[in-house]
């Protein structure tokens, strides 16, 4: 399966069995998601085959597998907020007659489904956008109960889900088992899946490490088989010593995502920020620059004893801060616009004089910039959509170096990045921190933090569960840290 | 100076300037063959002075209306607005008997009163400028129509002298709106405050986390967007020496027409107040021109609509062939 320019999977067999739930682990970016989305029919394959039922299997649409009785539900809920929950559970085939639904059918439908998930007390009429999260998740999967599927796919169901809904779900899935359904469990709580499931796969790059019998593999078993890879092609950080704080971390509090962060960044340090999708990290680092506000804690900067005021980016940016957002097309660049527009956006107060642009004035600068990153580009008029992910990157990343921020936060700033052009962007944070500047690195690729970082941060489940220097970790224990908010479900979040 | 780097943005050419705004003036100067081989006394000095007598008014609020277009945003109070703010001049005139300067002062503030509404309200509570200034057209046209008590203020001779002045035998108004067109398309293109303008209409959410905030500029094109359409109130209550509750019906839509005949997406991110000049043009020759062939009101609503759809289409492929997709 290709994806964009990345192939995500490679040549993957699995295997499921009616009558059993199969869990489906492996690092952000194994390809859980695609694969599932495959047999789900969001995605087509560039190749290999599908068969269900002993019959050949190929939906071009999630339509065609949900006819085939594939169902799938979805991390992400695709669930429509205005419609009342009775809707959105049979919004494909709402009973009718001629049209004209039938509304007293829909709602003994509705109703009966929803307490297959313990929703009992629901009224089927609510519209969906006045449930909980934990609420939309349970009327998903409810959806997925209800219809007569011989395959269930489910994308960590429980992520929002406290523990009686958790146990009511277990129930539930294992009575669908035991009529015969086939369930793919997608999740990264361990201690879930070995209650659970009968079977794990593991992937990681896009390959099958394995499949086992749950009872066979050790929770230490999984942790390797998911991480476990040569790290001898990365070159190692050479040694370093780090200056004074450059940002410091007190208590930092944003709702259920970031839970009273604290940490410190020197200035000649790179600090890595390792977890899960879905553990913080994003969120704390838009809460650090003020680009969501905080509710609790503090960010002191350049070793400062006082509270830093952020109250918006462009206090953050004022006070020497830079962040290099994760999503660059959405929040980075302004696409359409030439390459030199993007790279001096941040400093056109600088450039300028009286407010007044010369673009002449501009060239200097970004030739600089150009040549340094070694932009490939035909001139800086050329517009950014035109560039690759690499390319794109170095774009921002000139924005704030010509800013001359002096502590840097990057959300995963090789995602989507062909391999030459990461190695590029590796040299200039290890340039940057020889430099004296504060690097706060977020990154999904732990063998990219490992090679990259001082020190590694683990979040997971919006707390800071781990902090290692280098020579402490190794990627068993890293992985260990990332898990273990989710390890025990008292604790799920709700 | 050094040597331009190989990879430096090329300075522009006169080719350049061809491949801008070729399009326009040659389906400019395609209308004004058209028309004058068809009837007799289109090419003419007195029509031509006539065009450039009823211009001014409708390409100052074009202009604000660009402006506001290019940050992503849209204003459909301009018209109401300008019946508001020459209601005012015209009931201080008659009714108050306030003096000349003192009138137009209370015109313009009227003006800039509107666009801050428009402003503050929409970025205050994060609603879209359609709605709005929705309430403003209803709001402005409902003000006008309450100072006037529905009546036309004849003022008399007394601001005849704002439209009547003449410089090189164009009138007063003429050169004001081309100062407006020549300052607006100076701020877009060569100050900080117009490259956070395309910035923010190309991608809001990237500009406010590169560190600036875009509320101010918003706020400050929605005033201008108000200033510059009491100027025209002012032109025209001086051109016509009355207030006319009803003026300025329809003139949003004018405004729009103009603005996209030139190139300006209503997406944002993209617009030349260059270009919208002549989609004041291309409208009015039309309007001049269809008149002249004695056509009636209604085919030159017709017309006029194919051809805003037609300028668009073409602006599209045009956009296209170059390269540039647009920021939807």
């Amino acid at each position: 399966m290709d994806f964009g320019a990345v192939r995500v999977l490679h040549g993957v067999d699995l295997e499921l069995n009616r009558g059993q739930i199969h869990a489906l682990i492996g690092e952000n970016g194994a390809g859980k998601s695609t694969l599932s989305r495959i047999l789900a029919g969001f995605l087509t394959p560039t190749g290999g085959m599908m068969f269900l039922n002993g019959a050949p299997y190929n939906p071009r649409r999630k339509r065609d597998a949900e006819q085939h009785g594939v169902h799938m539900v979805l991390q992400e809920l695709n669930l429509i907020g205005t419609l009342s929950v009775a809707e959105n559970l049979f919004l494909e085939d709402l009973p009718n007659i001629g049209g004209w639904v039938r509304r007293q059918e829909l709602k003994r439908m509705a109703t009966a489904a929803l307490a297959r998930v313990g929703l009992n007390d629901l009224d089927p009429w609510t519209p969906v956008s006045k449930l909980g999260i934990g609420q939309k998740q349970l009327v998903g999967i409810a959806a997925g109960l209800a219809r007569q599927c011989s395959l269930l796919i489910l994308d960590e169901p429980t992520a929002p889900l406290t523990a009686p809904e958790i146990e009511r779900l277990f129930v539930q899935l294992n009575q669908l088992k035991k009529e015969g359904t086939a369930i793919l469990y997608i999740s990264h709580r361990l201690e879930e899946i070995r209650r659970l499931a009968d079977c794990i796969t593991i992937l990681r790059d896009g390959r099958r490490v394995g499949t086992w019998p749950v009872s066979e593999l050790s929770m230490d078993d999984i942790i390797r088989n998911m991480v476990g890879r040569d790290l001898t092609d990365l070159p190692q950080r050479n040694t370093y010593s780090p200056g004074n704080v450059a940002l410091k971390v007190e208590g930092l509090t944003r709702g259920t995502a970031v839970q009273g962060v604290s940490f410190e960044v020197r200035a000649g340090e790179i600090v890595g920020m390792a977890g899960l999708v879905g553990s913080g990290r994003t969120e704390t680092l838009r809460a650090i620059f003020g680009a969501d506000q905080p509710e609790a804690g503090h960010v002191y900067l350049h070793g400062s004893l006082k509270p830093a005021k952020i109250e918006s980016p462009a206090d953050a940016v004022q006070q020497g801060l830079a962040l290099l957002t994760e999503d660059r097309k959405e929040q980075g660049l302004l696409l359409p616009l030439p390459i030199q527009h993007n790279m001096t956006l941040a400093s056109l107060g600088r450039i300028a004089r009286h407010g007044w642009l010369q673009p002449v004035w501009e060239d200097a600068p970004t030739q600089k910039w150009l040549k340094a990153l070694q932009v490939r580009c035909r001139n800086a008029a050329q517009p950014v959509n035109e560039l690759s992910g690499g390319n794109q990157q170095k774009v921002v990343l000139a924005r704030w170096l010509m800013r001359d921020c002096h502590v840097l936060m990057f959300d995963e700033p090789t995602r989507g990045i062909d391999i030459g052009a990461r190695f590029e962007i590796y040299q200039w944070l290890q340039q940057l921190a020889a430099q004296g500047k504060a690097l706060l690195v977020v990154s999904s690729d732990l063998r990219e933090l490992m090679m990259l970082a001082d020190r590694i941060l683990v979040m997971s489940a919006g707390r800071i569960a781990g902090e290692f220097v280098r020579g402490q970790w190794t990627e068993d224990v890293l992985m260990s840290a990332a898990l273990s908010g989710y390890l025990n479900t008292d604790t799920t979040r709700q | 100076m050094a040597k331009q780097s190989e990879t430096a943005i090329p300075r522009p050419t006169w080719a350049r300037w061809a491949g801008e705004y070729g399009g326009l003036i040659g389906a400019l100067v395609a209308l004004i063959v058209i028309f004058s081989l068809r009837t007799e006394h289109f090419l003419s000095h007195t029509n031509f002075l006539a065009i450039a007598n009823q211009i001014p008014s409708i390409l100052l609020v074009a202009v604000g209306m660009t402006c506001v277009l290019i940050i992503a945003e849209i204003d459909l109070s301009v018209g109401s607005v300008l019946g508001l703010c020459g209601a005012v001049v015209g009931v201080a005139m008659t009714q108050w008997d306030w003096s000349l300067p003192m009138a137009v002062t209370a015109g313009l503030l009227a003006g800039v009163i509107c666009g801050l509404f428009n402003g503050l309200v929409s970025l205050a509570w994060r609603l879209p400028s359609f709605i709005v200034t929705l309430g403003m057209l209803e709001m402005a046209r409902g003000g006008a129509h309450a100072l006037t008590r529905s009546q036309t203020q004849y003022i008399g001779s007394s601001i005849e002298g704002i439209a009547g002045a003449t410089f090189l035998g164009l009138s007063l108004p003429f050169w004001l709106a081309m100062g407006a067109v020549v300052v607006a398309q100076l701020v877009l293109t060569r100050t900080v405050f117009g490259r956070y303008m395309i910035a923010i209409g190309t991608n809001q959410e990237a500009v406010r986390l590169s560190g600036i905030d875009p509320r101010p500029v918003k706020l400050a094109v929605f005033v201008a967007s108000g200033l510059l359409v009491a100027l025209a109130a002012i032109i025209d209550t001086s051109r016509f020496q009355s207030a006319n509750p009803n003026a300025g019906v329809g003139f949003e839509l004018q405004a729009i027409a103009a603005a996209v005949i030139g190139g300006t997406s209503l997406m944002g991110g993209r617009g030349s107040l260059v270009s919208t000049f002549f989609g004041v043009l291309i409208i009015a020759v039309l309007n001049a021109g269809l008149s002249a062939e004695g056509a009636r009101d209604e085919m030159k609503r017709l017309v006029t609509g194919a051809v805003i759809v037609l300028a668009v289409i073409f602006d599209q492929y045009r956009h296209r062939a170059s390269g540039v997709q647009r920021s939807a």
